[in-house]
């Protein structure tokens, strides 16, 4: 093969192709600024990131912070009130099982809520316009009508898995079909693999990378607070005997309100562990079993194909199985040109969201849209920094309408093909109108979907660059 | 060398469509991808060698969450240490997609760009389909291949496209 054949061409070919991937734009430092973004900062979903997108919750966090309060100033109190005479009467290993377990708790709980859950990335543009002639086109054959239909029927697809018929949903959001056990998460806005629910109290959706977190954390929780309940009841106990009842609780009046708060925690969170103990060894989902899916009310051949039919294999799966790591590369630079996911419902991504993007500056010294970034930044895990400041960074914007931007996107998209040799001005129009208050790009879904869309024409050929190194960047949290 | 290969078919071909190879969910919620051979690729790469590649990757996908004693361990060892041994090491998970990113890349490099096509990594799709970009040849002189075939033939993909197999 002559790489040198029509040499001169190809060379300009090549240089051509270079300059457009690196930026026609004016000035260097807007491409250096936009270069500089991270994936997270323009991810769909409705989710707050923090740590530079190490951290990432959902947005409602206020139950989050009294989880915290409660489990920080019982246990505070405990160590500062109990513990000291409890060590000194009883044993001195109450404080440090207390201290054992009162970690685990912190632990896992920041765990379950600082991780992904298994969040599913959008489609991007040329997965969502296939999947949509898949499922338009009986629609119109039947119908005698001609394609592009803004919102394709809904449609489901069956699968048997273990023998059971399972109906696949389509996702209009995340233009997917979801995988089965998958559900989307309203309050986030993002589809979830495993989808078990939402928790308020940990402040993120619980799915199939934090299942085990949140089951450890409750369970240690229901132990501490059993734990601390009981050695406080021993502590006043204690104490009336020498002084009489009413003078103990003089003495240490942080008991009683310890007494109280994990009386009331103690029937939830005991409860809440058993029920879950009860779906790990069944293998289903808070969400599967509320909905009653695999019940034998549904009839007789109804059963759960999921299972492995033994609790203990169901357990140690569920508890101990591996773990896949996350699918949306929250701490990927973004490269300006290369597609983003399907039109998000709240308008927040300006362009270029998807995974391959990361790849991009390592894989490519042709295209020279990241000259600042070294591979090894792109190869550190994503890992919560402990000793890092955390700079917290909201990105929901006021409730936009949901449907609205995918039906304005879809109907861009049928007709912005003959923009495509704009798209060299078209590029970072958006970017750079786009305000930092992200509910600006909500009201413009036309000019965000059509720059979307030129970028997903002019960008296969960076995409495929990632392709050929196929350099993964995964973050592993 | 290889490499400088795909950035000529990347210069001197356009894409001309993308085919999607959706999941196998028939085995449950592991990844698996589906062998149904696409018709678009019909005239440009032969059965055979598409469903292995699928089959292979669909094994590696298998290995990576396969449940057993040493999967177990890892868990439990993670869990004893609080998850942060993860800072350190990564998990069997990532160094199998490792693996696999790699075996599609020589793939790519050794298969199917010679072919005028080109795999994604899955991975860089959600896990969700295998993105296959077919390329045809805007370029008299043929550039994208190497060895066996021009598969990238003319621009309707016709009989020139399965010379050379």
């Amino acid at each position: 093969m002559p790489p040198g054949g029509g040499g001169p061409m190809k060379d300009c070919e090549y240089s051509q192709i270079s300059t457009h991937s690196s930026s026609p734009m004016e000035s260097p430092h807007k491409k250096k600024k936009i270069a500089a973004r991270r994936k997270w900062e323009v991810f769909p979903g409705r989710n707050k990131f923090f740590c530079n997108g190490r951290i990432m919750m959902a947005r409602q966090t206020g139950v989050f912070y009294l989880t915290l309060v409660l489990i920080l100033v019982t246990s505070g109190l405990f160590f500062a009130f109990d513990c000291p005479y409890l060590a000194v009467k009883i044993t001195p290993a109450i404080p440090v099982v207390g201290g054992i377990l009162f970690f685990f708790v912190m632990g896992t709980l920041l765990r379950t809520s600082f991780s992904d859950p298994g969040v599913l990335p959008r489609a991007t543009p040329d997965e969502a316009a296939d999947l949509e002639r898949q499922i338009g086109n009986p629609e119109d054959i039947a119908n005698g009508t001609s394609s592009g239909g803004y919102r394709p029927p809904p449609r489901t697809k069956e699968v048997i898995i273990n023998g059971q018929t399972v109906k696949l949903k389509y996702c209009f959001t995340c233009k997917i079909f979801r995988p089965p056990r998958a559900s989307h998460c309203s309050l986030c806005d993002n589809c979830v693999e495993r989808f078990d629910h939402h928790c308020p109290w940990v402040g993120n959706c619980v799915g199939k990378r934090n299942y085990r977190f949140f089951y450890m954390f409750i369970l240690s929780l229901s132990f501490l607070t059993v734990f601390i309940f009981a050695f406080v009841i021993t502590h006043v106990i204690l104490r009336s005997q020498q002084a009489g009842f009413l003078n103990a609780l003089k003495d240490s009046p942080a008991s009683v309100l310890e007494a109280v708060v994990c009386f009331f925690s103690v029937w939830s969170i005991v409860g809440l562990s058993g029920f879950h103990t009860y779906l790990i060894s069944s293998n289903q989902t808070t969400n599967e079993d509320i909905k009653g899916s695999w019940s034998n009310k549904r009839g007789k051949e109804n059963y759960n194909p999921y299972s492995y039919g033994n609790i203990f294999t169901n357990c140690c799966v569920a508890l101990c199985g591996p773990i896949s790591p996350s699918l949306i590369d929250r701490r990927g630079y973004i490269q300006p040109d290369t597609p983003q996911p399907a039109a998000p419902s709240n308008g927040m991504a300006t362009y270029g969201a998807t995974q391959s993007q990361s790849d991009m500056a390592a894989a490519t010294p042709l295209l020279q849209s990241e000259p600042s970034l070294t591979s090894d930044e792109l190869h550190l895990p994503g890992k919560p920094g402990l000793g890092t400041p955390c700079a917290s960074l909201t990105l929901g914007p006021p409730t936009p309408p949901s449907s609205m931007p995918n039906l304005a996107a879809e109907a861009a998209l049928t007709d912005i093909l003959p923009l495509k040799d704009e798209h060299v001005g078209h590029q970072f129009l958006t970017p750079d109108e786009a305000p930092s208050p992200p509910t600006m790009l909500a009201g413009s879904p036309l000019a965000h979907s059509r720059t979307m869309h030129v970028l997903g024409l002019a960008s296969q050929d960076s995409l495929h660059e990632d392709s050929v190194r196929g350099l993964v960047k995964l973050s592993s949290v | 060398m290889e490499v400088h290969n795909l950035q000529e078919l990347r210069r001197s071909a356009s894409l001309a469509t993308k085919v999607f190879i959706q999941r196998d969910y028939s085995d449950g919620t592991i990844c698996q991808f589906q062998t149904k051979f696409p018709p678009e690729l019909d005239s440009r790469i032969e059965r055979q060698l598409f469903e292995e590649t699928v089959k292979t990757l669909n094994s590696f996908y298998a290995e990576a969450e396969k449940i057993g004693g040493s999967s177990y361990l890892e868990g439990c060892l993670a869990c004893a240490t609080a998850y942060f041994i993860f800072l350190c090491m990564e998990t069997h998970y990532e160094k199998v997609l490792k693996k696999i990113s790699r075996y599609i890349q020589e793939q790519n490099e050794k298969v199917f760009a010679p072919r005028g096509l080109l795999l994604t990594d899955p991975v860089e799709r959600g896990m969700r389909v295998i993105e296959i970009s077919i390329y045809e040849d805007r370029c008299s002189s043929g550039s994208s291949s190497s060895g066996s075939s021009s598969g990238s033939g003319s621009s309707s993909g016709g009989g020139g496209g399965a010379g050379g197999r």
